[in-house]
């Protein structure tokens, strides 16, 4: 009985057209990390506290959302007391106005490690989530070390300098949000 | 020329304990009557500076009129931030915002010594801008000597409002 050998040149087109399907499919996966989808609020918020400075920007920046982000989750070190303070005193202020505040403090962390597990999440299919990176008023001309990392990586980049928005063409520049 | 009123220093982070740190420099400097008297400061004016985490623990008593006592943190500056004609700070963002906001003339102190020293360029820039005055440890006292706060512009305040707006859009609220 002869032995069946594959036509010359066809292993080669069958393995490509056996990664097809998938390599077409790794655009548009890309693609739909950026797609607007619409929510219903409530929207579950992960904030990473930094030291001193960082937290007092970053309780600025949610002081003017609205309830619809809820809960927020508070990541800092465990050695972090003056943040701590900081995030319950903002809390407590908010929970006056609005009925139905919570704070979950967790840590210690940083905000690379917390944004990369969040990304891998993503790109495992279990968990959609949107990184939204806002560099520190500090930096004027250039970017942090972890602003440098995250802004490949993030959804949404946003710095709080015109010089910064020209260097870096894919952030987003507000004014001064802090 | 004397400056009447009321000066609050901040004299922070001296973080690599042990020795006295180079940002401590900024103490000294202050602390020396001497230097006091000479950049035209009256010592009955100060009240008590903050100092931050770190080995330095100036001696509560200076001089008769001078510094009484010093503290390292309070749960709000406000209070002390409105008594205040004119704030020295070091360059972080949370007191030079805290400051400006307030609408004190605010003289920041770049400590050289920090690594990649980025408070720099903030403080570079808010000069740059009219809203703040700048020196290093060294400079400190020949800058009290010779500023003029009338130069200073008012520094308006930021739009979080903004941020808010942008992420209702980014998530998808309408």
């Amino acid at each position: 009985m002869q032995p069946w050998f594959p036509p010359p040149g066809s292993t080669g087109a069958f393995f490509l057209l056996l990664l097809l399907p998938p390599l077409l499919l790794v655009p548009f996966v890309l693609l739909a990390r950026r797609r607007h989808d619409r929510r219903t609020p409530p929207l579950r918020l992960l904030v990473v506290a930094g030291s001193g400075g960082h937290t007092t920007e970053i309780l600025r920046l949610l002081s003017c959302l609205s309830e619809s982000y809820s809960p927020r989750c508070y990541v800092l070190a465990d050695s972090d007391k003056m943040s701590e303070a900081k995030i319950r005193s903002f809390e407590q202020k908010r929970a006056e106005r609005f009925s139905n505040s919570q704070i979950l403090c967790n840590g210690p962390g940083t905000c690379v490690p917390v944004c990369i597990s969040a990304l891998l999440l993503g790109l495992l299919g279990m968990k959609r989530a949107i990184i939204v990176y806002v560099e520190s008023i500090c930096r004027v001309e250039t970017l942090s070390l972890s602003g440098k990392i995250l802004y490949y990586f993030s959804d949404y980049f946003i710095v709080q300098w015109p010089a910064l928005k020209e260097k870096y063409p894919k952030s987003v520049y507000l004014g001064r949000i802090v | 020329r004397w400056l009447r009123g009321r000066l609050w220093g901040a004299a922070r982070s001296c973080t690599e304990g042990g020795k006295r740190e180079p940002f401590c420099g900024e103490w000294e400097a202050v602390e020396g009557e001497p230097a006091v008297l000479s950049s035209g400061l009256s010592p009955a004016s100060v009240p008590p500076p903050q100092i931050g985490r770190g080995a330095l623990q100036p001696a509560p008593q200076y001089g008769p009129a001078f510094v009484r006592d010093v503290f390292r943190f309070k749960e709000s500056l406000a209070e002390d931030l409105r008594r205040a004609d004119l704030v020295i700070s070091h360059a972080g963002a949370g007191s030079c915002l805290e400051t400006l906001e307030e609408g004190k003339p605010l003289l920041v102190v770049i400590n050289e010594k920090l690594m990649d020293n980025h408070q720099l360029e903030l403080a570079r820039q808010l000069h740059k801008d009219g809203h703040v005055l700048y020196c290093n440890c060294s400079t400190l006292v020949e800058t009290l000597q010779s500023m003029d706060l009338s130069t200073l512009k008012p520094f308006p305040p930021g739009q979080p409002e903004k941020f808010a707006l942008f992420l209702d859009k980014v998530v998808g609220f309408e």
